[in-house]
């Protein structure tokens, strides 16, 4: 039985799919699927659903690493088993969520997840929940930035509003580590995003043993990349001032590396938005071009983010997202308030820049 | 005793916030090869650059994603992660799970790999990080034959969709999210592990217009529930929000005093349609004007729910900046019917897809796509109405494309009666 690699096809199963979430749900949720009436957030990281049937489902969200181990797993799993008929969830932001269908198994699964600081229980409502974010320096070989140490660094300083609901709507920060932006972090109300700011350069003299040269050329979204001959061997040569730093090139070949470390950088963004609640939904936009990326605690990106979020928090009205809030009283303000410098690199020069400038003699004077 | 020493990330041990760094040593005792993995990311703290290599291609026989070759650039140094594979699985609808599918695959996963995962990656799946290459058989063998399931989606494919709990757990969700989450996911498994696409390809499904899982930032086709007929008001329950016995937007903002709950600035003044009116007793809506922002039955959760004709708003083309800049995705069908097996919403799909392989260039997702043909074409190819739900405001130039067809008499003319007119 299992796997044989001398007959690989015998009893190959493929393209079964997932498992169906129906085997997992735990009964109380099943049993009240389609038929939920209301929820109220009992206090930061507890909700309850009430269902029409009467029943109730509590829920506790604890905040995790999405990086995790399977013994911090089998302790979530362990505390399923204790409390929860063995189920539990995953929310989209990387968060972990625990049901009980009956408020008195509350106070002991809060008392066991309280036990554990791998487990803090909140995420709730008008304050800040977990970061999403990509792989970094943990596991991808394009990143300018790492990844989990910048949201480690930024959760810690934003833990208070994790666990409180003090803020006038929901902040959603997201961190991707380069410009592919796997995270999507083009529609946050915060997002650090890390880029690489020096040109690939070329190791002439093995770059055409080890790739496909057309395919590098081909692969440079702004065509930068031009085939040339150097000390009689084949090559390409770049030009650094088409460059966008995606890296594509490198992604092709590895005789094309971008990364270095006092190149690369880390971009702040803002006032994103995915619901449509009010307003349309939104993009970040870039008000901080480049902060130095400085390991292990990150403390410029830390304090810039804090800085948004606090003066946010102190201006903004009930319901107001980050990016409501800049529109509202407009984005020279918005720097104003934030004492960030207005710099020539925040103003669009890519494809769809013309969108961004502004048509009209109405705006507000610094 | 630890490998290495690594006084630089050793500071992410502190704080409040749960320590990933914490976490991995407390599982190197039992994986060694997590010491090489702390001892390089220390490296990368050090260097401030990565240390991992794009690898070659890697997989299981047959499919053409799911597995991601990763490498490190240090193997003599950092054994243990010479070669860290990434094995991607499909999640389930909502990410539900118990602890007996879970315990199963954690063992599975220390015995074939790290012991380290992402719960989740960004596109949905469950991501196991590090194995080598003559592991990825007998991982495919035991995740199907043994746990029943199965790999998500990487490269120029379909990629696992994924949902919003939906009607699990939420009394917002318009449509079964998970079902048609469910449902794309095994009918489209063809395209998901053999790749054929000009590029990737997300379907994401939100019950609400709230957009838990931020379809329409982040996916191809975003499928998002919503409903045409009048919001459910139960006028007395609103009567107790306004007398402060219910805590608003169901106790979201009880950690600050925003002072006694206002109904008319709080809700009717921030309407976006202004479609709503208080007279002191009756909260009245014209919902033929409501645009289903879902702002008022956030606050007012148990008193306003959506209506009963429900249905999924499809729309089409998001994707992040690169290389085209960044789209959000745009109304295609105002309204679908979510019913049965979904046969409506797999037959726009499967109309988008044909275009898309016909028509686009290698790496341009489906956006651009639209972006570089015009919405005319796609609509021209799919068959779908033009309707100004589609548009914020219609066009302001008038450069036309009038085609031959369009024009009475055609685009021949007959230049000897144009001369007799008009002498040269
Ligand atoms: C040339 C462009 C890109 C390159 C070279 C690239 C490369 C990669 C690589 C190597 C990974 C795997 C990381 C790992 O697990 O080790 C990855 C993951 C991913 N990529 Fe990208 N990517 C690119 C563009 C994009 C774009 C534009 C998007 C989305 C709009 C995207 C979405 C994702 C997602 C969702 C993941 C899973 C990430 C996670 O959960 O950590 N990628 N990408
Ligand atoms: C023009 C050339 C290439 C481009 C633009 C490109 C782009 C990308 C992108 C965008 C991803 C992320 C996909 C995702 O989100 O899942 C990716 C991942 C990956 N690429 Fe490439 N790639 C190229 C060439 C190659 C080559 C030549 C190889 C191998 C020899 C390779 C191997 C991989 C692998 C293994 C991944 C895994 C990441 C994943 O699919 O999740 N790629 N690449
Ligand atoms: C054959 C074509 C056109 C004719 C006959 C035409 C004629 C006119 C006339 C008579 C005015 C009013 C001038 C005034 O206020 O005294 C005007 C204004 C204007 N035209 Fe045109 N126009 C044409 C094409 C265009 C095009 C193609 C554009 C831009 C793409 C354009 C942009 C404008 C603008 C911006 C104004 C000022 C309007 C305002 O005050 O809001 N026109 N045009
Ligand atoms: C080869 C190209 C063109 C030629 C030969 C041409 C020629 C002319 C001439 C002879 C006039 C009349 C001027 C007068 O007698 O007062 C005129 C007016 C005008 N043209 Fe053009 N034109 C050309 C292209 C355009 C384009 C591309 C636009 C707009 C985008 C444009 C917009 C206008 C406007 C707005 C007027 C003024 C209309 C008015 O008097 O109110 N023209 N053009
Ligand atoms: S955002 Fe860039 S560096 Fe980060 S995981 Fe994705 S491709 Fe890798
Ligand atoms: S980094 Fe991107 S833009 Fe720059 S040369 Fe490489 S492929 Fe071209
Ligand atoms: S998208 Fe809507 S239905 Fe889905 S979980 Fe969010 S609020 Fe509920
Ligand atoms: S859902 Fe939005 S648009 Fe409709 S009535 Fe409520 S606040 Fe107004």
């Amino acid at each position: 039985m299992g796997y044989d690699p001398k007959n690989p096809m015998k009893d190959r199963i493929t393209d079964i799919g997932p498992r169906s979430y129906e085997e997992f749900m735990p009964p109380v949720i099943k049993k009240n699927f389609g038929k939920w009436l209301y929820h109220e957030i009992l206090e930061p990281g507890v909700l309850m659903h009430k269902a029409e049937s009467g029943d109730e489902v509590y829920t506790v969200r604890v905040g995790a690493a999405r990086l995790m181990s399977i013994e911090l797993i089998r302790d979530a799993l362990k505390i399923a088993d204790k409390h929860c008929d063995g189920c539990l969830r995953w929310t989209t932001r990387n968060n972990i969520e625990f049901m009980v269908d009956n408020k008195s198994k509350l106070e002991p699964l809060k008392a066991d997840l309280k036990a554990n600081p791998m487990f803090p229980i909140g995420g709730t409502g008008a304050g800040v929940t977990n970061i999403v974010h990509t792989q970094g320096w943990v596991h991808c070989h394009t990143p300018a930035i790492d990844a989990s140490g910048i949201v480690k660094s930024v959760m810690d300083d934003l833990f208070k509003h994790f666990q409180s609901m003090d803020l006038p709507a929901q902040v959603r920060i997201a961190l991707a580590c380069c410009l592919n932006m796997c995270g999507a972090v083009h529609c946050s109300d915060i997002a650090i995003l890390g880029f690489h700011r020096k040109p690939p350069f070329v190791q002439h003299e093995v770059i055409s043993q080890i790739c496909e040269l057309p395919l590098a050329i081909a692969a440079c979204p702004t065509g930068a990349i031009k085939p040339a001959t150097v000390d009689g061997k084949k090559s390409v040569s770049v030009n650094g001032e088409r460059c966008m730093f995606c890296g594509n090139c490198y992604t092709m070949c590895p005789a094309m590396p971008l990364m270095d470390a006092e190149g690369d950088c880390v971009v702040i963004m803002m006032g994103g938005k995915i619901s449509n609640r009010i307003s349309a939904p939104k993009f970040s936009k870039v008000v901080i071009p480049a902060l130095p990326s400085n390991p292990p605690r990150w403390p410029e990106v830390v304090a810039a983010v804090r800085n948004i979020l606090e003066t946010y928090a102190k201006n903004a009205n009930k319901y107001e997202r980050i990016g409501e809030w800049a529109e509202r009283i407009g984005w020279e303000r918005v720097f104003e308030k934030c004492n960030i410098p207005f710099n020539v690199k925040t103003i669009d020069d890519y494809t769809l820049a013309y969108n961004t400038l502004r048509t009209t003699t109405q705006f507000k004077f610094s | 005793m630890a490998k290495f020493k690594t006084p630089l990330i050793d500071e992410l041990e502190k704080g409040p916030w749960p320590s990933f760094v914490s976490d991995i040593k407390r599982q190197a005792k039992t994986k060694p090869e997590l010491e090489d993995l702390l001892g390089q990311l220390e490296l990368s703290y050090k260097d401030k650059e990565t240390h991992w290599k794009h690898g070659g291609i890697v997989g299981v026989f047959g499919y053409g994603g799911g597995v991601i070759g990763r490498y490190s650039d240090m193997p003599k140094e950092f054994p243990g992660i010479a070669h860290f594979h990434t094995v991607r699985v499909n999640q389930t609808g909502g990410f539900y799970y118990n602890t007996k599918y879970l315990g199963q695959l954690m063992d599975m996963w220390e015995r074939r790999g790290s012991g380290l995962t992402n719960f989740h990656g960004s596109t949905g799946d469950m991501v196991l990080l590090g194995t080598q290459t003559d592991q990825l058989e007998e991982i495919f063998w035991e995740l199907t034959h043994d746990m029943n399931t199965d790999l998500g989606g990487s490269g120029g494919n379909l990629r696992t969709p994924s949902c919003c709990l939906g009607m699990s757990r939420c009394e917002y969700a318009c449509i079964d999210s998970q079902a048609i989450c469910q449902e794309m996911t095994m009918a489209y498994q063809d395209e998901l592990h053999r790749p054929a696409f000009p590029y990737k390809f997300k379907i994401k499904v939100s019950g609400c217009p709230n957009d838990c899982v931020a379809a329409i930032a982040r996916s191809d086709c975003a499928i998002i529930g919503t409903w045409k007929d009048n919001i459910r008001i139960d006028q007395s329950t609103v009567a107790a929000y306004v007398n402060g016995e219910l805590k608003p937007n169901a106790g979201a903002h009880a950690g600050r005093d925003w002072g006694k709950f206002d109904i008319v600035k709080e809700v009717i003044n921030l309407c976006p349609t202004k479609c709503m009116s208080w007279d002191g007793k009756e909260l009245k809506i014209n919902n033929k004007e409501c645009t289903r922002c879902m702002h008022c039955i956030n606050v007012m959760p148990r008193a306003l729910r959506p209506g009963v004709d429900k249905g999924a708003t499809l729309l089409c083309g998001a994707k992040a900046p690169i290389l085209e800049g960044q789209r959000l995705a745009t109304v295609i069908v105002p309204f679908i019917k979510t019913e049965g097996t979904f046969e409506e919403i797999k037959e726009v799909i499967n109309k988008l897809l044909d275009w898309w392989m016909e028509h686009g260039k290698n790496r341009e997702r489906i956006g651009e796509l639209i972006g570089r043909m015009g919405m005319r074409e796609m609509l021209k190819a799919t068959g779908l109405p033009p309707v100004p739900q589609m548009v914020k405001e219609p066009r302001s130039n008038p450069y036309i494309f009038w085609e031959e067809s369009d024009v009475p008499g055609g685009w021949t003319r007959d230049l000897a009666a144009f001369r007799k007119k008009h002498p040269l």
